[in-house]
C-alpha cells in the first residue's frame, strides 16, 4: 500500500486517503478535433511498466488533485507535484534521470 | 507414552491447574501450557486425521509451524476451526475438538483411503472424476468435499459476539521477532532514540535460546534475555508487544501484525484481536528459523516429531512426548535434544545419523559420554506402528531401503533435517533469496532486498532468519544490523561473547534412505497438512509440472496455511532431484501473507455490526424510522421506500402515498439531494462547460433543469440549477451523485481550467430539504405562513427566500411529480422543526409523507427520467429524447465532441419510449424486447429493454419506460418482452413516455 | 408568524460516552467555510476579523474558546464561532471581501463535532485513522484531515488530553459508534503513553 506526499498540504498520505485518477498530462481534445486525436484522448493510455505520471486526489484530506511520478514495477516514487502544469517539472525529471543512471 | 515429568517446565506454573476438554474428555494442564503440551501431558498423541488419506496424525512441532494439530475451539457463536494446538494457550473451560474424522478420532472410516493410497496420487481427482461431466457437480464433488479437508466451517447463522479492532502505528523501525536477535537489535537501535516497535508472536521473550542453551557473557541465555527485556522496557521510545505476530510486509514500509488479546482469557473485557497496521521506515525481520523434517517411510505417524520440538516440550513445559526416543538426524543440533532427554532421565536408545564423520564433534562426544549409541551412516527404513510409533527399522542411508539392519523399540522419533531461516516476511514484498550450499538452505539475498518509495531497501533481516545459527553469529549479526540501521560504525560496542559448542557441518538429506525405492517414497511425507509425499512430487515432475509453482498446485505441496513452513525446502529438493536441476535453479514458490492465518474479525476490525459501513442519516431520519419507514439504500444514505402503516403491505403503502399526493398533499424528505454552490466571475462559463444546456443565461431568482455528461458523451447526472446572484449558482445533483459531481467539478477546475475564477462548495448536508407536493401544497404553506408563495410571486421554476413558520428557508417552485410542488431547503438543525410544523399545520389538507417508491412512480407517470434507471453509463441525452436540453449555440461542453462520434449519431440507437402492457400487467424490470432469430453468439436477438416499470395507482395499470431501437418512430407497435423464464413473453405497446397530464397543467397552477 | 426560532437540533442530541476517554457530541457551533487566496489581505482580514485570531499556517489550528481558524487547504479556511453569530459573521466576512473573488458558505449545520477528553485519546484515534497520531506526527494545534474508518473527518488536539473531531452531520451516529468501540474498557493500547 503506497504513501504519497500531497504537495498542497504536505501530508505524507496513506493510499487509503487518496483516490486515483489515471494517467496525467493528457491533452483535452474537444469539438473540432480529429477522430484520431479524440479517440486517443479518450482511450489511449501508456500503461507503462516503468515510470508513470499519474493523477491522485487527496480525497480524505485537503481535496486537491496532484500528480506523481512513480515506477509501476518497483513502486519507487520520484516525486509529487501540483496539477497545474502541462508537463513534469524539471526536478521530477532530474530525479527520474538520476535513478536511471 | 507421553507424560508430564515430575520436574521441570520453565513456562508452566504447577500450582495453577487448568481444566479443559478434548473431544469431550476432561483433561488438566497448568497455567503456561499450550494446548499441545497439555494434550501430550495427558498422553493424547493422536490429535487429528490427515487431509486426504485420513491417516492418524500427532503433534509434530511446538510452534506456529505445526501442520497436524489443528483443532476446533469453542462452541456455538464462538466456534473456530483449524486452530493450532501449539499456539493455543490453555485456559479453564477451553473446549477443543479434533477434525476430519468420522465417526470418531480413533476409528475413522475415511482411513480406508489410506489403504488405497497408491490409487490416490497427486492429480487423482483431476484425472478421474472428469466423466460424465454432470456427475462432478452432483456426485463426485460433494463426496470428495465431505471426505477431504480439515475443519468444518462455523454455522452460517452464527454471529461472532467478540469485538476486534485495528491500530495504526507509525514507527522508525519495526522489528519482527523477539528472540535474542530481535531484542539485541532493538536495544541497540532503541539506544539512539528512534521510535522502535518490537513484536513477538509467542507469550514469552527470547525465542529458542533458553531451550538451546549456551552462555552469553557468562550468563545463561535466560538471564541475558531478562537483562535485555529490562533495558528495552526502560526505553520510552521502544514499544514491546507479545502475542503479536508479524503477518505480512507490504509496499512502502507497510506491515500487518496480529495481536491476540483475550484468546487466553476469554472472560476479559475488550477486543479479542487487534490488527496492527504499521508504517515503518525500516523493517527488520528477526523471525528465526524452522527445523525441517526428514522424509522417510512412516514419518507421519504420531510420535514422530521435530527434534527441537521434543526438547521444547521437555524444557518449557516439563512434558516428555515419549519414554524411549530415537533421534534421526543429518546435523549436530539434534544431539542437543538427545542430551536434554537423557538428562531429564528419559531413554534415548540410539541416534541415527545419516552422516559419516571422520571424528566426533563436541556434541557427539558429549552424547557418547552419556552412553548414547550413535549409528552413523544409518537411516530409518520405516517407522513401525499403527496409530503411534512402536519402533523403527533401520537400514544403511546409502542404500535403497528394504534391507533392515536392526529394529529398535521406541515410542517417539525425533527427526531433524537441518534448519531453514523463516524468510516469509522478507519475501512478502519482493525480497529475493540465495541458496546457501553449506547449510543447505535459502537465505535472504541482501543484494536484492524489498525496496520502498525512495528506491531504498526497507527490509533487512537478522539472526537465524538471516541464516546465522550459533549464539555468537546471532549476536554479531544483531550488532551489525543495528549499526547498519543507525548508521553508526559497528563495534562501538561489541557483541557479548557467547559460548556454545562447535558443530560439525550438516549433510543435506532430502530422502531417507538416499536411494529410497518406490514403496518407501510413497510412504515418506513431505507435507503433512496437505498429504503430499515424495512420490507425489516426483509424479508431478514426470507429468511435466516442472515449474515449482505448477508442481505446487498439482500436488498441493505447501499450500494453504502451511505456506511452505515445513514442506518447502524438502519438496523443492525432491522436485529438483526429479528434474535433474540444482535447487536454486528450481527456486521457491511464492511466500504469501499472512505468515499464519489471522481471524476474519481482525481483518474487518471496526467494519462490522453498526459500523459495518457509514450509514448517512438525514435530519428527519428518526421521525421516518418511528413512522414505518421501510429503508432503501441510496449510496450510503438510507431513504424510506415507503412509510408503512400497521397492517399494510408495501404495495398498499405506495399506492396510498401516490394517491394522496396526487389528491391532497404529500411530504418527501428530499434532504439527500445534492447541493453544490458554484461561485465566481467564471461560474457561468464553467457551468456552460459542465451542463449540456446554457446555464450562464439563467436569471437570478430562476431555476433551470440541466443535464451533465462526461467526456464520453454519456449522461452522468441531472438536476435543477438555481441562480442565486450574479456570480453564484446552486446546482442540485442526484442523491447518490453529490460527492461524485463535486469531485468532478473540482477535477476540471484544478486540472484543466485552473485559470478560471470559480470556487465550489458542497453544501448538501447544510440543509435538510422537504418537498411539499400536491394540489394542497400551496394551501399548506400558506397555513404555516410567513412567505408569499402565490403563483404570481413564486411562478414555476422560480425561487424565493424568507421565513416559513419563523424558520429561515428558501423555496424552489420545481416539480418531479407533475403536481404543484415546492422544494424547501432549511438548515439541517431546523429541518425536523419544519417537518413537524408542516405535518401539524392543518389537518384538513390531507398532508401525508411519502417515500422514494411513490416518488419514482409519480416521476414515471410523468415520463421523467431517473439517472441510474434510464441511464447506465452508455446512454446519451439524445437517446432519451432530450435534445431540447442540449444547447446548439455552445461551441463546447463536456461530451459535445463525443456526441459527434459516428456511433452516437447512429440513427438506429435504442431510444426512450413509454410502454404499456396489453393486459395492464407490470412488465418485469430489465426485461429485453426480443425478436425472431439469433445473433452471431447464438443468443436471442434483442432490440430494446425496460428501464423503469411500476404499477401506476393513478392510471390503475402497469406503466413502463424503456429504450427501444428506433422507438419514437414506432409508437403504437406491439412488441414482446422476455420473461425471466427465458421462454414466455409479455406483449407491450410502444407509447409516449408521458402517461399523466401531458400538458403540465397540474404543476403550473 | 412571529414564532421565535427554537434551538437547532443536534444530530445525536448531545450523546456522550465514558470509556478509555470521554466522548461528547459538541454543542452546535458556527462553521464558515472561506475559500479564497489566503495570501490576500481581504481574505486574511475576513478570517481574523471575525475571530480575533491570527492566521494559521498550513495545517494550523488557532483557537481561543469557541472561536477558531482552521487551515483546511491552500485556498480554504474553516472559521468557528458561536452558533448564533453565524449570520453576523457571514455578513462581516462578506464585507471584508468586498469585490475579491472568494466564497463564504455557512457549514454550521452540515457538520457534527465531538469533544474528546482523556489521556488515551491518541490511542483511540489511532484505531480509526491511518494518520500518524504520535506527538511528532500530529502536534497539539495541528489540524489533520483524514478518515475515521470509512468516513472523512478533521481533528486536532487542543492539548494532550483534549481533542475535537469534525465530521459530516449525516454520519454522526457512525462516528460516535466507532469512537465508543475504540474507547471501550479493556481496549487500552498505551502505545502513545510512553
Amino acid at each position: 500500500m503506497l504513501t504519497l506526499k500531497c504537495p498542497y498540504c504536505g501530508i505524507q498520505a496513506d493510499e487509503t486517503e487518496l483516490s486515483p485518477g489515471g494517467e496525467a498530462h493528457l491533452t483535452r481534445h474537444g469539438p473540432g478535433s480529429s477522430d484520431g486525436d479524440f479517440h486517443d484522448y479518450l482511450f489511449a493510455r501508456q500503461n507503462r511498466r516503468g515510470v508513470h505520471f499519474e493523477r491522485w486526489r487527496h480525497a480524505f484530506g485537503c481535496g486537491k488533485w496532484f500528480l506523481a511520478a512513480r515506477d509501476t514495477q518497483t513502486l519507487q516514487v520520484f516525486g509529487t507535484y501540483p496539477a497545474q502544469v502541462l508537463e513534469p517539472p524539471q526536478h521530477i525529471r532530474d530525479a527520474i534521470n538520476q535513478s536511471q543512471n | 507414552m507421553s507424560t508430564r515429568l515430575a520436574t521441570g517446565g520453565r513456562l508452566i506454573d504447577r500450582t495453577t491447574p487448568r481444566h479443559f476438554t478434548f473431544n469431550g474428555k476432561r483433561l488438566t494442564g497448568y497455567a503456561g501450557d499450550t494446548l499441545a503440551s497439555a494434550l501430550l501431558a495427558n498422553d493424547q498423541m493422536l490429535v487429528g486425521r490427515s487431509f486426504k488419506y485420513h491417516r492418524p496424525r500427532g503433534i509434530v512441532a511446538s510452534g506456529a509451524e505445526e501442520p497436524n494439530a489443528l483443532v476446533g475451539l469453542g462452541r456455538g457463536d464462538r466456534f473456530e476451526p483449524n486452530q493450532r494446538a501449539t499456539t493455543t494457550e490453555v485456559f479453564d473451560g477451553l473446549e477443543a475438538t479434533s477434525q476430519n474424522h468420522w465417526p470418531s478420532l480413533n476409528f475413522d472410516i475415511g482411513a480406508i483411503n489410506a489403504r488405497f493410497a497408491s490409487f490416490l496420487p497427486a492429480g487423482f481427482y483431476y484425472k478421474t472424476f472428469t466423466w460424465p461431466r454432470s456427475f462432478w457437480k452432483h456426485l463426485y464433488e460433494p463426496i470428495i468435499r465431505k471426505s477431504a479437508g480439515l475443519g468444518r466451517a462455523p454455522d452460517p447463522e452464527a454471529r461472532d459476539p467478540d469485538s476486534y479492532e485495528h491500530f495504526h502505528a507509525h514507527v522508525d523501525v519495526l522489528i519482527i521477532g523477539g528472540g535474542i536477535a530481535g531484542m539485541e537489535t532493538a536495544k541497540r537501535i532503541g539506544e539512539t532514540g528512534v521510535r522502535v516497535l518490537l513484536i513477538e508472536q509467542d507469550v514469552d521473550w527470547g525465542g529458542r535460546a533458553p531451550v538451546d542453551g549456551g552462555e552469553i557473557g557468562d550468563q545463561p541465555p535466560e538471564d541475558y534475555i531478562g537483562g535485555l527485556l529490562a533495558s528495552l522496557n526502560a526505553m520510552d521510545n521502544v514499544s514491546l508487544r507479545t502475542r503479536c505476530m508479524g503477518a505480512g510486509v507490504y509496499d512502502h514500509g507497510y506491515a500487518l501484525a496480529y495481536e491476540r488479546l483475550t484468546d487466553h482469557t476469554p472472560a476479559a473485557k475488550g477486543p479479542r484481536h487487534r490488527l496492527w497496521r504499521i508504517r515503518a521506515a525500516q523493517i527488520i525481520t528477526a523471525t528465526g528459523a524452522l527445523e525441517r523434517p526428514l522424509a522417510f517411510a512412516g514419518n507421519d505417524l504420531p510420535g514422530v516429531m521435530l527434534a527441537s520440538a521434543l526438547r521444547d516440550y521437555v524444557v518449557n513445559w516439563g512434558v516428555s512426548p515419549g519414554d524411549r526416543t530415537v533421534i534421526v538426524t543429518n546435523n549436530d543440533d539434534a544431539y542437543r535434544s538427545a542430551l536434554i532427554l537423557r538428562r531429564a532421565g528419559l531413554a534415548v536408545p540410539a541416534i541415527v545419523d545419516a552422516r559419516v564423520l571422520p571424528q566426533d564433534s563436541p556434541l557427539m562426544a558429549e552424547a557418547r559420554a552419556l552412553g548414547i549409541r550413535i549409528l552413523q551412516g544409518h537411516a530409518i527404513d520405516h517407522v513401525i506402528g499403527q496409530k503411534r510409533v512402536t519402533g523403527v527399522a533401520l537400514c544403511a542411508h546409502a542404500g535403497a531401503g528394504g534391507a533392515v539392519i536392526d529394529e529398535i523399540a521406541c515410542d517417539a522419533v525425533a527427526m531433524s533435517g537441518g534448519w531453514s531461516p523463516v524468510v516469509h516476511l522478507w519475501s512478502h514484498c519482493g525480497g529475493k533469496l540465495c541458496w546457501d550450499e553449506t547449510r543447505a538452505m535459502f537465505r535472504p539475498d541482501h543484494n536484492r532486498p524489498p525496496t520502498g518509495d525512495k528506491g531504498q531497501a526497507f527490509v533487512t533481516t537478522t539472526g537465524a532468519a538471516n541464516g546465522m545459527f550459533t549464539l555468537q553469529e546471532v549476536l554479531d549479526d544483531a550488532v551489525a544490523t543495528a549499526a547498519q540501521i543507525t548508521k553508526t560504525p559497528p563495534m562501538t560496542s561489541a557483541a557479548p561473547q557467547a559460548q556454545a559448542q562447535e558443530e560439525a557441518p550438516l549433510a543435506p538429506v532430502w530422502m531417507m534412505p538416499q536411494g529410497a525405492g518406490v514403496h518407501h517414497r510413497a510412504k515418506a511425507w513431505l507435507d503433512f497438512q496437505n498429504d503430499v509425499k515424495v512420490s507425489d512430487v516426483q509424479l508431478a515432475a514426470r507429468e511435466g509440472f516442472e515449474s515449482v509453482e505448477h508442481a505446487k498446485r498439482y500436488t498441493t505441496l505447501g499450500m494453504a496455511t502451511d505456506q511452505g513452513k515445513l514442506s518447502n525446502i524438502n519438496g523443492l529438493a525432491i522436485l529438483s532431484g526429479a528434474l535433474g536441476a540444482d535447487i536454486p535453479d528450481v527456486g521457491t514458490t511464492t511466500f504469501r501473507p499472512p505468515y499464519t492465518p489471522i481471524s476474519m474479525g481482525a481483518i474487518a476490525g471496526p467494519g462490522r455490526g453498526d459500523t459495518f459501513q457509514p450509514i448517512r442519516r438525514t435530519p428527519i431520519h428518526d421521525w421516518l424510522a418511528a413512522n414505518g419507514a421501510e429503508w432503501e439504500p441510496v449510496g450510503q444514505w438510507r431513504r424510506p421506500y415507503c412509510l408503512k402503516r400497521p397492517g399494510e403491505t408495501t404495495h398498499d403503502a405506495v399506492t396510498r402515498e401516490v394517491t394522496n399526493t396526487r389528491k391532497n398533499v404529500g411530504l418527501l424528505d428530499a434532504s439527500t439531494l445534492g447541493k453544490l454552490i458554484v461561485k465566481g466571475p467564471d461560474a457561468g462559463r464553467f457551468l456552460d462547460m459542465l451542463y449540456t444546456n446554457m446555464m450562464s443565461t439563467l436569471k437570478p431568482g430562476r431555476c433551470r433543469y440541466g443535464l451533465m455528461c462526461n467526456e464520453n458523451g454519456f449522461l452522468m447526472d441531472d438536476g435543477v440549477v438555481a441562480r442565486l446572484d450574479a456570480d453564484t449558482y446552486l446546482c442540485h445533483t442526484t442523491s447518490g451523485g453529490a460527492d461524485h459531481i463535486h469531485a468532478h467539478m473540482e477535477d476540471w477546475l484544478q486540472c484543466e481550467w485552473w485559470d478560471w475564477q470559480v470556487y465550489v462548495a458542497n453544501v448538501t448536508e447544510q440543509y435538510g430539504q422537504i418537498a411539499v407536493v400536491g394540489p394542497n401544497a400551496r394551501k399548506l404553506l400558506e397555513a404555516v405562513g410567513g412567505l408569499d408563495v402565490s403563483r404570481e410571486t413564486l411562478p414555476f421554476m422560480g425561487w424565493v427566500e424568507g421565513a416559513l413558520g419563523g424558520i429561515p428557508v428558501r423555496i424552489f417552485r420545481i416539480s418531479f411529480s407533475g403536481e404543484l410542488s415546492f422544494e424547501i431547503p432549511v438548515k439541517a438543525g431546523y429541518a425536523r422543526h419544519l417537518w413537524d410544523h408542516l405535518l401539524s399545520a392543518c389537518r384538513d389538507f390531507g398532508v401525508m409523507p411519502y417515500g422514494t417508491e411513490a416518488l419514482h412512480v409519480m416521476r414515471a407517470e410523468k415520463g421523467f427520467i431517473m439517472i441510474g434507471d434510464e441511464t447506465d453509463g452508455t446512454v446519451i441525452p439524445q437517446d432519451l429524447g432530450m435534445d431540447w436540453a442540449i444547447s446548439k449555440k455552445k461551441t463546447d461542453y463536456l461530451g459535445k465532441r463525443a456526441q459527434a462520434r459516428p456511433d452516437m449519431a447512429r440513427p438506429d440507437r435504442w431510444k426512450l419510449v413509454g410502454l404499456e402492457t396489453c393486459d395492464g400487467a407490470v412488465l418485469p424490470d430489465g426485461a429485453y424486447a426480443v425478436a425472431e432469430g439469433r445473433n452471431a453468439n447464438g443468443q436471442r436477438k434483442v432490440f430494446g429493454r425496460v428501464t423503469s416499470t411500476y404499477y401506476s395507482p393513478t392510471l390503475g395499470r402497469g406503466i413502463a419506460m424503456g429504450l427501444v431501437q428506433n422507438g419514437p418512430d414506432r409508437l403504437g407497435e406491439v412488441i414482446h418482452f422476455a420473461k425471466s423464464d427465458g421462454v414466455t413473453t409479455i406483449e407491450a405497446r410502444i407509447v409516449d413516455p408521458v402517461f399523466y397530464d401531458k400538458d403540465g397543467e397540474k404543476q403550473n397552477v | 408568524m412571529s414564532e421565535t426560532q427554537a434551538t437547532p437540533a443536534m444530530a445525536l442530541g448531545g450523546a456522550a460516552f465514558n470509556g478509555l476517554i470521554s466522548i461528547r457530541e459538541a454543542a452546535p457551533q458556527a462553521m464558515i467555510a472561506l475559500r479564497g487566496d489566503l495570501a490576500s489581505i481581504e481574505v486574511k482580514n475576513a478570517a481574523t476579523g471575525v475571530t480575533g485570531l491570527d492566521m494559521p499556517g498550513p495545517r494550523g489550528a488557532n483557537w481561543v474558546g469557541d472561536r477558531a481558524i482552521l487551515w483546511m487547504s491552500p485556498d480554504e479556511l474553516l472559521i468557528l464561532c458561536p452558533y448564533d453569530e453565524a449570520d453576523s459573521a457571514l455578513a462581516g466576512m462578506a464585507g471584508c471581501l468586498d469585490g475579491r473573488h472568494a466564497l463564504v458558505t455557512d457549514m454550521s449545520d452540515a457538520r457534527s463535532s465531538f469533544d474528546l477528553r482523556g489521556a488515551g485519546l491518541r490511542d483511540v484515534l489511532a484505531k480509526l485513522t491511518p494518520a500518524d497520531m504520535s506527538r511528532t506526527g500530529l502536534p497539539v494545534g495541528e489540524l489533520r484531515r483524514s478518515r475515521l474508518a470509512q468516513t472523512p473527518a478533521a481533528f486536532w488536539l487542543k492539548s494532550e488530553t483534549s481533542a475535537q473531531i469534525i465530521c459530516f452531520r449525516s454520519v454522526a451516529q457512525y462516528v460516535f459508534d466507532l469512537l465508543k468501540t475504540a474507547a471501550q474498557p479493556g481496549s487500552a493500547v498505551a502505545f502513545f503513553d510512553r
